[in-house]
């Protein structure tokens, strides 16, 4: 048990900010094991140098967000794949 | 883009009184020791652990536990900088250098990647993790470090941004090119340097 | 009202301070006019930020009190021991002062009346923030949705929002406190943490196939989720949102 894990759904405003639409209630698929879960609730650890985003089911990351105010770097390799609702 | 919106009597938690000189520039001294975290905390027993120097190099070198805690190691005082901006004065670690885990080695590699449980990396030439400038360090501020904050041992390189310290260390694989680690590839920068302010990419 | 709610640029807007309540002794309510506000829905958040004169910036992330219907937005903020910006919010701000917030954001964690019901929240002291906004929400919508609100604290005094929501109980909104410090003498309500045995004697039973809704400190949320779990309740119909090890 991890006291620092939060929700997917804390990382929902940096999300917003690269998405354009609300992702936490988009399915995402581990690329780790396949799990399928949305995206609110993944395990999300946003007291680091950045978010990271993981598999609540195998903790491999999903995403990497890091921004400086001006430009925001997302690495999507942990998603295999990602249904949106538009 | 417009300026924030400064709020009145807003100053978060920092201290006054840090000479300048001592603070890298976009940083702000702390008392406090904020913890930092990409992942879970890992749990590894110590008859579990080991370090493991991989990659180019003559032969695989391995510590145990034991064996690595038999090896000389040092107290060491520095200043720690986290690309966040926070910045801690006189940190007290005790940990043995990384040019010792080394001694034995032969390479010609010019590059490591520390490599963690949970699968942080960070990568950083070799020549700033030797001549004592690292250490795997194994104790803070008097006592066994806690795993919160790395334990067993963690990386401490405390002439870069402390996201190339990394936590729960378990080895390094060297290697003849540069190959960005967890946040190098992802936005932050590949040295890090706070004194040049090297935070991220292209600064 | 989803579509508003979710489909917008997120940028920093700038928000005044109407008024500050006391809750208890160390949580307020902050009454903000928001010019910009788009609305929002019952459980979304916001992300606040501050920034000093000489450039120092904090950034914390909120969920919103009030309902949709509110004029103001409302945020509770609980004073944490050495936080950084906590002490700010509840100890220096006034009337007039001014912050960055962002929002509202996530839609996952978010009840309306059209998902139905029955309605379990579970909450962990100032975890019961984004459930209150679902609250107000049912209330004001005068949706008759069975609701029960599980809602832990430490003691009697610590009890965020007590008098309104013993003003709002009706035969199909329920609230049961448990105190796990220190109660009452003449307390005759649950008074540890919550467990599967009191989740199941309070129901809805995972037969009813109940929306749920945990909020609170990280541990809590992890305990209560899993006695859930235990219970049989599905996984799924489970929506956790963790504050953290310390709260907000």
């Amino acid at each position: 048990m991890d006291d620092m894990k939060l929700d997917g759904n804390a990382a929902a405003g940096i999300l917003q900010q690269i998405f354009a639409v609300e992702v936490t209630t988009a399915s995402g698929t581990c690329d780790g094991c396949g799990a399928v879960e949305p995206v609110g609730a993944v395990s999300v650890y946003a007291r680091a140098a950045g978010t990271v985003l993981r598999c609540p089911h195998c903790e491999a990351v999903l995403m990497k967000v890091v921004t400086d105010g001006e430009r925001i770097w997302v690495d999507l390799r942990g998603l295999r794949a990602l249904e949106l609702s538009v | 883009m417009s300026p924030p919106i400064v709020s009145r009597g807003f100053r978060g938690r920092r201290r006054d009184d840090s000479p300048p000189d001592r603070v890298p520039p976009g940083q702000y001294a702390t008392d406090d020791f904020p913890v930092l975290s990409a992942g879970p905390t890992p749990q590894v027993p110590l008859d579990e652990w080991d370090f493991t120097i991989t990659g180019e190099v003559d032969e695989l070198h391995r510590f145990t536990w034991e064996e690595f805690r038999a090896l000389p190691s040092e107290t060491i005082t520095v200043d720690i900088h986290c690309v966040t901006k926070w910045t801690k004065l006189d940190t007290a670690w005790e940990g043995v250098r990384v040019e010792t885990l080394l001694e034995s080695v032969e390479t010609s590699a010019e590059y490591v990647v520390a490599v963690c449980d949970g699968g942080y990396t960070t990568n950083l030439p070799l020549e700033d993790v030797v001549d004592g400038k690292a250490w795997v360090a194994f104790g803070y501020d008097g006592e066994p470090l806690d795993p919160e904050h790395g334990g067993p041992a963690r990386l401490l390189v405390p002439h870069l941004y402390f996201w190339k310290s990394a936590k729960w260390v378990r080895g390094l694989q060297l290697a003849s090119t540069d190959e960005p680690g967890f946040w190098e590839s992802n936005g932050y920068h590949l040295y890090g340097d706070p004194w040049r302010e090297q935070r991220y990419t292209g600064d | 009202m989803a579509g508003t709610a979710v489909h917008r640029r997120l940028t920093w807007q700038v928000a005044e301070v109407v008024d500050v309540v006391p809750e208890t002794e160390s949580v307020k309510t902050l009454r903000l006019d928001v010019p910009e506000w788009a609305g929002h829905l019952p459980g979304q958040h916001v992300d606040i930020r501050l920034t000093a004169e000489d450039g120092y910036q904090a950034e914390r992330s909120y969920s919103i009190a009030s309902a949709p219907e509110s004029e103001a937005v409302e945020l509770t903020v609980e004073h944490v021991e050495d936080g950084e910006v906590s002490p700010y919010l509840t100890g220096e701000l006034r009337q007039g002062d001014r912050f960055e917030l962002r929002g509202p954001v996530g839609g996952y964690f978010v009840w309306e009346p059209s998902r139905g019901g029955p309605l379990l929240l579970v909450a962990g002291g100032s975890g019961v923030v984004p459930l209150m906004a679902m609250v107000r929400h049912r209330v004001a919508a005068g949706a008759e949705i069975t609701t029960t609100l599980l809602f832990s604290s430490r003691g009697w005094d610590d009890v965020i929002y007590r008098d309104e929501l013993e003003g709002l109980e009706t035969n199909s909104l329920r609230v049961v406190h448990t105190l796990t410090r220190s109660h009452p003498d003449d307390w005759i309500g649950y008074s540890r943490r919550v467990d599967p045995e009191m989740l199941r004697e309070l129901g809805p039973a995972p037969e009813e196939r109940p929306q749920v809704y945990v909020c609170g400190p990280t541990p809590f949320v992890e305990a209560v989720a899993k006695a859930l779990v235990e219970l049989d309740h599905e996984p799924a119909s489970i929506r956790t949102e963790r504050f953290g090890p310390t709260g907000g």
